[in-house]
Order: C-alpha cells, then sequence, then structure tokens
C-alpha cells in the first residue's frame, strides 16, 4: 500500500508541476483520483491497476493544466512572464535582462543629457519638472513593446501619448510658475503609466483579465520601486560618509550624478523585476495588503468619525485638500491592488468585510471633502487648483461608490467577485483620461494661468 | 465492440455545462459523483476525461453559477461540494430553451426527410 501512496504522491507532484494548477485545486483532483481508485478496486481490480485506469481517465495533465489556464488567467499569467523551469537553466538573457538593462542605462544617460541642458544649478528648472516623466516612460513603454512583441501598427497608440505629452509640455506657453504648469506636470506620468500601461498587456486593453495583470504590476513595480529606493538611499549614505574625509563635497557631487540616473534606470529595472521574480512578490503582496488594508481601514473610520463629530469636515484648508486626496489615492490603490491579489474563486470573507470598511469610511470622507471644496468654490470661485482638485474627488467619489455597493452585494452573497474585479478595470481608463484632461484641456480653460 | 456511439468531441463540450447543472439542480454534489451521474445519465456514452470537469466547475463557479464548501462527510474523505445558485438555475432555464430549439430543428429536417431511419431505438 505504501508503494500506492508514493505513487499518488509522485503524481501529485506531477500535476503540481505546472503554475496554474493551484493546491486546493489539486488536493481536489487526488479527491477524485482516490474515489476512482476505490471504486476499480471494489470492481476486481488490484491497487497498481486501479491507479493506472484512475490516472489514464484523469486526462492528460497538460492538456488538463491548459484548462486549468484558461478559466484562472491570473495564474496563467506567472507562467507567461516566468521562463518555465526546463528553460531557465539554458538561456539566461531569455527572460530579458540584458534587455531591460540596455533600456534603463539609456533612461539614466536620457537624464543625465536633460540635466546638463538644463545647466542644473540645485533645483531644476521648470522645463525639467514639466518634462521629467518624458525623459524616463518612453523607455519603459518601449521595453515592453519590445517584450510583447508589439507590431508596428499597434505601437502607435503607445507613442502617440508621448508625442502628445511632449508637444502639450513644450509649447503650452505657460506662465512662469503657475498652477497650470504644476497642475500638468503632476498628471502627466500618469496619464503616461496608461499609454505604458498598453504596451504592458501587448494592446489587448480591453480584456478585463489583461487589465487586472497590468493593476497587480502597478502595485508589484511600486513596491520593488520602493525597496529599490530604500537600498539607494542606505548605499548614498554610505558613500557620502566614506567619501567626506577624501575632499569635502566630493560625496555631493557624486550624489548629484548618482541619483537621478539612479532613480531612471530603478523604473525599467523594478519593472523588469516584477516580471522576472514573480514568486518572490507574490508571498508579500498579500501580506502587505493583509496588514495595511486593516490599519487604513481603522484610520480612515476613525478620522472619518472624529471629523463628523467635531464638525470640522466643512472648514479642511487648502493643505488637508491635498493630504486628504493623497490619503483617498492610496486608499484606492490599496483596495486595486488587493482586488488582483485576490484569488478569484476564494468565497467572501473577512478581508472582504475590512475593504468594505475602509472603501465605505473612504466614501464619507471623500464627501465631506467634496461638500468643503464645493463651499470654497461657492466663496472665491474656480481656480485651476480647485478644479482638478474636485474632478479627482468626483472620478473617485464614483469608483468607491460603485466599489462599495458592489463589496456590499458580495458580502450578502448577490454579486459575484468577478463583478466586482469588473467594476474596477472598466473605471481604469477614468483615471487615465481624467489626468490627460488635467495635461491638454485645463491649461487652455486658465489662459496657462493661474 | 459495436453499439456504442462515439460522441463528437465539440458536442460533448457544448453538453457540458447544461448537464451539469441539471445534475447539481438535482442536489448538491461534488466532483466524482457528478461524474459518474453523467456516465449513468448517458449510458456511458458521453465520455468525458475526468480531469476536465474541474475547470469547469470553476467557470460555473467564477459566474456565480454555483457555490462551494469543502466538507468532510461522515463516511468519507473530506470533499469539495457544489451547490446551484438561483443564478446557476436561470442560466440553466437559459440553456434548456437553446436546447430544446437546436433539438426541435434537428428533428424537424431529419424526421422530414427521413435520416433517421429508426429513430427512438438505439
Amino acid at each position: 500500500m505504501d508503494v500506492l501512496e508514493s505513487r499518488i504522491a509522485e503524481w501529485r507532484a506531477y500535476v503540481g508541476r505546472s503554475r496554474t494548477v493551484a493546491e486546493p485545486d489539486i488536493d481536489e483532483l487526488e479527491t477524485h483520483l482516490r474515489d476512482q481508485m476505490a471504486d476499480l478496486q471494489a470492481g476486481g481490480l488490484t491497487g497498481d491497476e486501479a491507479f493506472l485506469v484512475a490516472v489514464k481517465r484523469m486526462g492528460d495533465i497538460d492538456g488538463l493544466s491548459r484548462e486549468f489556464a484558461l478559466e484562472h488567467s491570473d495564474r496563467l499569467w506567472k507562467q507567461l512572464v516566468l521562463p518555465s523551469k526546463s528553460e531557465s537553466d539554458s538561456g539566461r538573457n531569455s527572460n530579458g535582462l540584458i534587455e531591460a538593462l540596455l533600456f534603463a542605462v539609456a533612461a539614466a544617460i536620457t537624464i543625465q543629457i536633460a540635466l546638463r541642458g538644463d545647466g542644473w544649478s540645485g533645483d531644476p528648472s521648470p522645463w525639467f519638472a514639466r518634462n521629467v516623466s518624458l525623459f524616463v516612460l518612453p523607455f519603459l513603454a518601449w521595453y515592453f513593446a519590445q517584450r510583447r512583441k508589439l507590431p508596428l501598427r499597434q505601437s502607435l497608440p503607445t507613442a502617440a501619448p508621448f508625442v502628445l505629452g511632449a508637444l502639450v509640455m513644450n509649447l503650452y506657453p505657460f506662465d512662469p510658475e503657475s498652477s497650470t504648469e504644476m497642475l500638468a506636470a503632476l498628471h502627466l506620468p500618469v496619464a503616461l503609466w496608461f499609454a505604458v500601461g498598453y504596451a504592458y498587456v501587448g494592446g489587448e486593453w480591453r480584456s478585463h483579465e489583461r487589465r487586472m495583470d497590468f493593476v497587480r504590476f502597478s502595485g508589484e513595480w511600486f513596491i520593488y520601486y520602493v525597496l529599490i529606493a530604500l537600498g539607494g538611499g542606505v548605499l548614498m549614505g554610505l558613500t557620502l560618509a566614506i567619501l567626506e574625509p577624501v575632499r569635502a563635497g566630493l560625496g555631493e557631487s557624486v550624489i548629484e550624478w548618482v541619483i537621478p540616473s539612479g532613480a531612471a534606470g530603478a523604473v525599467i529595472v523594478a519593472a523588469w523585476l516584477v516580471g522576472a521574480k514573480q514568486s518572490v512578490v507574490e508571498n508579500m503582496a498579500p501580506v502587505l495588503t493583509m496588514v495595511f488594508t486593516p490599519l487604513f481601514a481603522l484610520m480612515l473610520t476613525g478620522s472619518a468619525l472624529t471629523y463628523a463629530v467635531t464638525g470640522l469636515g466643512s472648514e479642511f484648508d487648502r493643505e488637508q485638500l491635498a493630504v486628504f486626496d493623497a490619503l483617498l489615492i492610496v486608499v484606492l490603490g490599496l483596495v486595486l491592488y488587493g482586488l488582483s491579489a485576490r484569488e478569484s474563486s476564494q468565497r467572501a470573507g473577512f478581508m472582504d468585510v475590512v475593504q468594505l470598511v475602509a472603501v465605505a469610511a473612504a466614501l464619507v470622507l471623500d464627501m465631506m471633502v467634496l461638500a468643503s471644496m464645493l463651499a470654497r468654490i461657492g466663496d472665491l470661485g474656480f481656480t485651476p487648483n480647485r478644479v482638478a482638485a474636485l474632478g479627482l474627488n468626483l472620478v473617485l467619489l464614483v469608483n468607491l461608490l460603485g466599489a462599495a455597493w458592489l463589496s456590499l452585494r458580495l458580502l450578502t452573497g448577490r454579486a459575484t467577485f468577478d463583478r466586482l474585479a469588473r467594476w474596477q478595470t472598466r473605471y481604469l481608463p477614468v483615471f487615465g483620461l481624467w489626468a490627460a484632461g488635467v495635461v491638454i484641456v485645463l491649461p487652455p480653460l486658465f489662459a496657462f494661468g493661474s | 465492440m459495436g453499439g456504442r456511439i462515439h460522441i463528437d468531441k465539440d458536442l460533448v463540450a457544448a453538453s457540458a455545462t447544461p448537464l451539469v447543472l441539471a445534475i447539481l439542480d438535482e442536489g448538491e454534489s461534488y466532483g466524482y459523483a457528478i461524474l459518474k451521474r453523467v456516465r449513468e445519465l448517458s449510458g456511458g456514452e458521453l465520455e468525458w476525461t475526468d480531469g476536465m470537469l474541474y475547470p469547469l466547475l470553476h467557470r460555473l463557479h467564477r459566474l456565480g453559477y454555483v457555490t462551494t464548501d469543502w466538507r468532510i462527510p461522515p463516511e468519507g474523505r473530506r470533499r469539495k461540494y457544489y451547490a446551484i445558485t438561483e443564478e446557476g438555475r436561470a442560466a440553466l432555464a437559459e440553456q434548456k430553451r437553446q436546447w430544446a430549439a437546436v433539438t426541435r430543428a434537428l428533428n424537424d429536417i431529419w424526421t422530414r426527410f427521413d435520416l433517421v431511419p429508426a429513430a427512438g431505438e438505439v
């Protein structure tokens, strides 16, 4: 009987080799195998014979894992970006490391050229601040276009936003230090990130699954970027300490060189890491959302209650408004990322409740912010900043309302998780379009000033 | 080996969803039992590759047609039970309408030209 057990264990391991069949699915298949074997043995077959027949009836594993992959494209994705186990030894550059490094170096050099051209003396000029994302993100989009082997015709939708962005940023006659200029500079990276997204999904921007992949990618990219930045910070600190005794100021001048290049190159290296080191983040991402979603839920509920009770809700000042907007964006990011990391077949549970609490509290805060903003606009009229903030809050409000409603239905068992996920992926373009609107439409409306 | 009809793969695939939903409509069940019921219903003529049932069940779950529950029945091993939902019943009703329309059309034309020599006989 032990031989049979070890054979079943081998079979299990063989099925598990494919990343598209998850552990609980294998459990389910194993139960099936054992049931079948028991029936066959009752019919007179020996254990060995029963095992062979049952395995044969189960069907060929490659076909099976393909079927699972079609159903769980979130798992398939991991297979696509990772070299399969047999490949990983043979071709080291097949995972795109060399390519990624080339693009990273190109981005770093571009930043340096831009800085020299800018004649950097301490603070970057407005010109540099306006264009900084245009020095880096095209390389990321290009990298993905290359990796996904986008045909030329499909590369156009990726390239067009960059060209348009460059034209707008450099041809619009912004007043110096105007808020329209500042807003355009802030929103351009967001809009361009969606252009990168188009390349990332290989042009299949209509597909719900690919959009979810992009959300997942964005979250993981952010985690890697922060990790690299932390490591880079330690490195820079030590460099300063070591070079200072050699000559005063030497450390600073080295750092002035290294930081911009490093920050630009890391954008692409982080993107490469997301793809190549999938399984590392895979273990980290659910943990991060598990830790931070409840904490943010608590914090949001606390502040919503406090503001509601103390009645400060109507007197946010400008700085507070900005802080609240940032908070809402972080919450939305967390919710989106949590969605993308969730197994769609999981049943509604504790984490969904926590998420609903977070979303509901964010909703209350958002409405307070909106009310106070409308009051300000009523008193003082429209300014570019107020229009941008108002629009952002409306965009967030609609998203949060939908998310809260569908979460509630999910928890009461009247909607599937799929519905909730689809709501978010359908909504994604709204963020990109809004950001593009602030870059392109808002400045002329206010005569490039304020 | 005479007498056994080989049913085309596409037809098997197309009939899988209504069949599984109909079986679950009889009461909740688990993978292996569903498969046994399919064999029983079709007199062994509908030959499924066992494994393929599971991706199908997962799809039905994603669509909200079934709910799942891991349970250990008193006499057996730990199993994942599937039960049909209201949406699943609605989908089943819709499938029934579609299949009825298809079989009606096929029957019409086949009886008219008498292409089925002995309808009703196996």
